[in-house]
């Protein structure tokens, strides 16, 4: 399965009023990016392992929307005490996806631990995390993404990906102004509903 | 506990006033009664931490989401921090208002303690963090008012010391 596939197979989830996704930094982000950004999209482009801190954040503050956060191995690994933060307020409205491409694409491909044995989905179980799953086809990915959807859970979701990405992970979209875009954005689903 | 319950109760009255929501934290010492406080107060919603560097993230998304927070942690915490606060906070010009208790100091009796005192001021300077001291109840409200309103005009972090003199009731 490929990362951008997966995005693909559930874009139209994604972009639904209502969600909010939040990624990290390269490949997830140029390639979400390449699908179609929408303002309901941050892509927090540093910052290694706060992305699933900032969508508790988000998760936290508005329970009536659902935040979808796009997480890698290099960047989970990097914060595992924050899948124990993520269990322990167990967001309903949350749903954790890791793409796991057991390296840190990004940066040259050097394995991460995941290549060695390390199972992010027993780590996020043995965390507390009420709902998890291991997805290594796009029909299972689909499924278990979906399900994770309607389960009004926390969900950590972990995709097991190939480590290709784009030919670049710089795109036409400054940080800033993604950032400000975002925070708009939610402040106009506060004034609709 | 000497830890002064009356201090605590100024900056937590503080906090709620200037309309903080969202209190993340990692316990420590000087901490334990204002996390209590936020604990108890059904208005705030506390997030306990593993690692203080998440809850620049925490107030990150709270911050998008409409939501002012404060990051309660010692100043070893801050040092633990570092790269969410200039990778997230700086970089996304996110305001964030870190309560940092000053251990360390003249005082201070824990040995482990006095590393990170010789250098937090330092780094809080080299990063370009303004911040000011709490050593008087009287300097609590209006200081941490003042603080949040620099850190929402600048969009950036700011940071209060707690210092020793208002947390500790030393004999």
């Amino acid at each position: 399965m490929k990362r951008v596939d997966a995005m693909r197979a559930i874009y139209a989830d994604l972009e639904a009023e209502g969600r909010v996704v939040v990624t990290i930094m390269g490949a997830v982000a140029a390639e979400l990016q390449g699908l179609g950004h929408r303002p309901s999209f941050f892509y927090l482009q540093h910052a290694m392992g706060l992305a699933s801190s900032l969508g508790l954040g988000i998760a936290l503050s508005r329970p009536e929307l659902k935040v979808i956060v796009l997480d890698g191995d290099g960047s989970v690994l990097m914060n595992l005490g924050g899948l124990t933060t993520l269990a322990r307020y167990r967001p309903r409205n949350l749903v954790h996806v890791v793409f796991d491409n057991e390296s840190l694409l990004s940066v040259g491909g050097f394995p991460t631990a995941t290549s060695t044995g390390s199972d992010l989905a027993a780590m996020a179980k043995g965390a507390g995390i009420p709902r998890t799953a291991v997805a290594r086809t796009l029909d299972e990915f689909t499924t278990a993404f979906g399900e994770a959807l309607r389960a009004n859970d926390l969900t950590t979701l972990v995709a097991k990906v190939e480590a290709v990405g784009p030919a670049a992970f710089v795109t036409d979209l400054s940080l800033l102004e993604n950032r400000y875009q975002f925070q708009r954005h939610l402040q106009s689903l506060k004034e609709e509903a | 506990m000497p830890v002064s319950v009356f201090s605590s109760r100024l900056i937590y009255d503080a906090l709620k006033g200037v309309g903080v929501r969202v209190v993340s934290a990692l316990p420590e010492t000087w901490l334990v009664h204002l996390i209590r406080m936020a604990e108890d107060d059904p208005e705030m919603t506390l997030v306990r931490l593993a690692k203080e560097e998440e809850g620049v993230g925490i107030s990150a998304g709270a911050h998008f989401a409409g939501v002012k927070s404060a990051m309660l942690m010692q100043n070893h915490g801050f040092l633990a921090s570092v790269n969410g606060i200039v990778s997230c906070a700086q970089l996304y010009r996110i305001p964030l208002l870190m309560l940092i208790s000053a251990r360390g100091e003249f005082g201070e009796r824990d040995p482990w303690q006095t590393e990170g005192g010789l250098v937090t001021a330092h780094l809080l300077d080299a990063l370009r963090i303004p911040f000011d001291r709490l050593d008087a109840g009287d300097q609590v409200a209006h200081r941490i008012a003042k603080a949040q309103t620099l850190a929402y005009s600048a969009s950036r972090p700011v940071a209060l010391l707690l210092g020793r003199d208002l947390m500790w009731e030393d004999a």
